[in-house]
């Protein structure tokens, strides 16, 4: 009898998330009105979907402790729209929308996994979440933010390099610092410093002189990043920089440099390094060394394949088998679970608010906020395609997690900021047009 | 125009500019995002089953308790594995034939192997009707798995198995133009059923005679004069236009400096032309061509046929090996061209060989599962026949293959010789470290005019391939060509 119901739910749960997609996109193309209708039933699906995953995660264990989870979880979602909407009249509903359901969907999957790393990781969400709401504040604000670039590029590099000279190694890479027993990862912060230093610098000018002195502080950080062995971190970095100095700039021929530059640092990456030219090898072929090195990787894609289209039900597949499950291949865990057109789900709704990210970063005018915008969402957006293209097998792994979903302190805090700071910009943009639009009323 | 209104308007044109690339950006990043799930969707749609059907993948083991595994059947319906569950639950894999298919089907009950590790997911997969699907599992019951149809024929698997008759050895039986393997016989066997039971005694170091290993796929036996094939081919590619001027006086030893290399029985052969040389199976021909052959083309054409490579095996298999090296010494090329020294190949590989000389020299890629059924006896999944390559020119298949009747019509493969068809063939007798007889090999193919099936006989210990092998195949030839005859 459990099975028929977990059977049936898993269909549900897709249909549910499809609408709640549908409706992302749909978002761009109806009035004010409707889009605030939209929002609304977008939560209602996210509250559906939450209550039903909770339910049957509840039917397969038998364990009380997941409705109580499921409870606390629940308060904590609508406190957080609630303390939104009353701090903020001109918030875009839909990014809210979109952060509670990439953190629901994570506290599902987590749950499922380790339910003391999901309770961990609540605890983070609910931290995180309160500390960033004074963010938004602060962006429309705080116009001084693009007057201190070198204080951003100081402060990032030093991060950077602190974490080389006294990071722990996990993987062969250092990652992290440990303060009074809190483990950090400086990395995820320095992302959003980092694009803060680019901003700023462009913001001043983009003469040749102010390009070439930023682009030696952005290759500072990248080779830091790379002498640290964190090359997921360094080519997020890289990809970034390009991105930024391209539009900041409008110039191809930078595009074009900062491609061929690409191709040679990833070739010195291969003769560099040796675990480069593992993960390459393993990627090229995994089944040549299936039960070491391959692993992780053909763990993934039985995962994935496994689970099909629609998935093998939650409680029914196998995803702790993957190593390092909930963060890097948390995608293959859902996929297994809840059907690859859930993970499709995901990675559209990721996508959707990439181009959110974008058409914000459109109507901004002030060429600060609008490469803030630009930086912040690639960074966003390349992070997302390294995990999930990693998992699949699509791309070469390279260790990066999937932003809300996956297990992390830090990477939730930074991407509370990122989605925080991106607000703030919106919430601006409102106001002053609101203002212009009352000024000329009178 | 004043200068703070020029200004404002380069800025006006840079933001536009700006949000232009912007939105190039996005288009890019939607491109990749939609490549990406097009990558996954082809994953799930074309290589999936092949990807998660894999003993590593331990996720299919969950399948069985949700499902009872399927039925594997022959190509004319005899059961050749199923599974019985008795009032209380309990699951016996039954295999009703005992031995006589233990390495082909293989067994599921420690570890999988054969056909029940390649077929492991269609058999663990219920394409029953749903409603039946959703009310096996009300009333906590089982869903049927799908049955798995076979290309293997129980009569011929049994005829070939008597047919080596006290011996242990191998038989494979395949249809040159479509891959299928209808027969593949492995001796000593072991019964399938008993495998965990029987575990300890089967893996024995001593006294064991390896009954696990699938001696077809698997073992790996020196080739002697069945390796001529490969030696006359290397010698074709290196004289195409004068190959037939190629002449030889055997005394029944060949001396070659220090070295001396005997016909078996040292049978003196006489003037010898390239086919009769063949044919008659002369080694000191042989050892003259391998003498006058360019040994990095005889690697090369090797290599083409397969050896020290992956061949397209679906279960498991040993892959052949040719180890001479250009710079081998003279005693060691005079050794491998006949076939001793230190090649090894597997009778499946020798079949393979066989059925692209019968086959134009086009490899058709080998293949065991016909279909798989539903319990209700819908096609769930229907295999074809594909093809792996050209292993040899058409040209080079043709002039083999009239070698290869000559075998039969002049030469050492008399045993196939008959009214009713004409058989084309090789034989070979095998030396081998400790043994005091020879392995004995038969490879060949009937009818040579439009080949229908190819056999691959080895005999451990069999002494000479001509009286012992070729029996052997004689008989499956009679078999399946007096049955299509009768068809007609």
């Amino acid at each position: 009898m459990t099975n028929v119901i977990v059977d049936l739910s898993k269909y549900l749960l897709i249909l549910l998330i499809a609408m709640y997609t549908y409706w992302n996109f749909r978002y761009f193309g109806v009035s004010e009105e409707k889009k605030k209708i939209l929002c609304r039933r977008q939560n209602q699906m996210m509250c559906l979907l939450h209550i039903l995953a909770y339910g049957v995660m509840l039917l397969k264990t038998g364990d009380f402790k997941l409705a109580a989870f499921y409870m606390v979880q629940a308060v904590f979602f609508q406190c957080y729209r609630f303390a939104y909407r009353r701090l903020y009249k001109n918030r875009s509903e839909i990014l809210v929308n979109n952060m509670c359901l990439l953190l629901c969907v994570g506290f599902i999957i987590l749950a499922r996994l380790s339910f003391s790393k999901a309770l961990h990781q609540f605890f983070l969400v609910v931290l995180s979440g309160t500390a960033t709401l004074a963010i938004p504040f602060i962006i429309g604000r705080a116009w001084q933010l693009s007057r201190i670039p070198w204080l951003y590029g100081m402060l990032g590099a030093g991060l950077l390099a602190a974490v080389l000279m006294a990071g722990d190694n996990s993987y062969g890479a250092q990652l992290s610092l440990t303060v009074k027993g809190i483990s950090l990862q400086p990395t995820e912060f320095v992302k959003i410093i980092f694009v803060f230093f680019v901003s700023a610098m462009f913001y001043r000018s983009t003469d040749t002189r102010q390009i070439g002195i930023t682009t030696v502080g952005a290759a500072l950080h990248v080779l830091i990043l790379a002498a640290s062995k964190d090359l997921g971190s360094a080519l997020i970095f890289f990809v970034t920089y390009i991105f930024m100095l391209f539009i900041a700039s409008s110039d191809w021929r930078y595009l074009g440099a900062g491609g061929l530059l690409g191709c040679l640092a990833s070739g010195a990456g291969w003769v560099l390094f040796s675990h480069v030219r593992v993960r390459v090898a393993v990627w090229a072929d995994p089944w040549a060394d299936l039960d070491n090195k391959g692993y992780q990787i053909t763990q993934s894609l039985f995962s994935i394949g496994t689970g099909g289209w629609f998935g093998m039900g939650l409680y029914q597949g196998m995803p702790g088998k993957i190593p390092v499950v909930e963060k890097d291949f948390i995608l293959a865990a859902i996929s297994e679970e809840m059907g690859a057109l859930f993970a499709f789900c995901i990675l559209l709704i990721c996508l959707g608010c990439f181009i959110q990210f974008m058409m914000i970063a459109c109507r901004m005018e002030a060429m600060f906020y609008k490469l803030i915008a630009v930086g912040l969402g690639t960074m966003y957006i390349v992070q997302v395609f390294l995990t999930a293209g990693g998992a699949c097998k699509f791309i070469p792994s390279t260790g990066v997690t999937l932003p809300f979903v996956s297990y992390g302190g830090s990477s939730v805090l930074s991407t509370f900021i990122l989605f925080s700071v991106i607000q703030g910009m919106y919430i601006l943009k409102r106001s002053e047009e609101e203002e212009e639009a009352y000024e000329a009323y009178i | 125009m004043r200068p703070i209104f020029k200004r404002k308007k380069r800025e006006k044109a840079d933001r536009q500019k700006a949000d232009e690339n912007i939105l190039r950006l996005v288009y890019g990043v939607v491109f990749l995002f939609l490549w990406l799930m097009a990558y996954i969707g082809y994953f799930l749609m074309v290589q999936r089953e092949d990807v998660i059907n894999n003993a590593y993948n331990a996720r299919l083991d969950n399948f069985a308790q949700r499902v009872e595994r399927g039925s594997i059947l022959s190509r004319d319906g005899q059961v050749l594995a199923e599974t019985i569950t008795d009032e209380e639950g309990r699951e016996t894999r039954r295999y009703p034939y005992g031995p006589l298919f233990a390495h082909v089907v293989g067994y599921s009950t420690r570890g999988k192997t054969g056909l029940e590790e390649l077929a492991n997911y269609y058999l663990l997969t219920s394409h029953d009707n749903p409603l039946n699907q959703v009310f096996a599992e009300l009333s906590g019951k089982k869903s049927p798995g799908d049955r798995v149809v076979t290309t293997l024929d129980a009569e011929l698997q049994q005829l070939a198995m008597d047919s080596l008759g006290d011996y242990n050895g191998a038989v494979v039986v395949m249809e040159p133009d479509t891959g299928r393997i209808l027969a593949m016989v492995s001796k000593p066997g072991f019964d399938p059923a008993l495998v965990a039971e029987g575990w300890e005694g089967l893996v024995a170091e001593d006294g064991g005679q390896a009954q696990l290993l699938n001696r077809a796929a698997q073992g790996l036996y020196p080739p002697g004069s069945v390796f001529k094939v490969v030696t006359l081919l290397a010698y074709i590619r290196e004289h195409r236009e004068d190959y037939d001027q190629f002449r030889f006086d055997c005394s029944g030893v060949f001396e070659y400096g220090d070295y001396k290399i005997r016909c078996y029985h040292g049978n003196a052969h006489g003037s010898q032309t390239l086919g009769q040389a063949f044919a008659n199976s002369c080694n000191g021909a042989f050892a003259k061509m391998g003498i006058e052959l360019n040994l990095k083309k005889l690697a090369d054409t090797t290599e083409e046929l397969l050896f020290n490579t992956k061949q397209p095996v679906a279960i498991a298999y040993s892959q052949s090996r040719f180890a001479m090296k250009e710079d081998a010494d003279a005693w060691e090329v005079l050794q491998t061209s006949i076939g001793q020294g230190m090649t090894q190949m597997t009778p499946l590989h020798n079949a393979m060989i066989t059925a692209a000389i019968a086959n134009e020299g086009i490899l058709m890629n080998p293949y065991f599962i016909d279909r798989v059924e539903s319990r209700a006896g819908e096609t769930v999944k229907d295999f074809q026949p594909s093809a792996y390559g050209a292993l040899m020119s058409r040209e080079e298949a043709v002039i083999l293959k009239d070698m290869m009747i000559q075998v039969v019509t002049e030469g050492t493969g008399s045993a196939v010789r008959c009214e009713g068809y004409t058989a084309a063939g090789k034989t070979g007798s095998a030396q081998f470290e400790t043994g005091e007889k020879t392995h004995a090999w038969f490879t060949g193919f009937a009818p040579a005019e439009d080949p229908e099936i190819v056999v691959t006989v080895v005999v451990e210990e069999g002494g000479s391939g001509g009286q012992t092998a070729a029996p052997i195949a004689r008989s499956i030839f009679d078999a399946c060509i007096s049955e299509q005859n009768e068809v007609y």
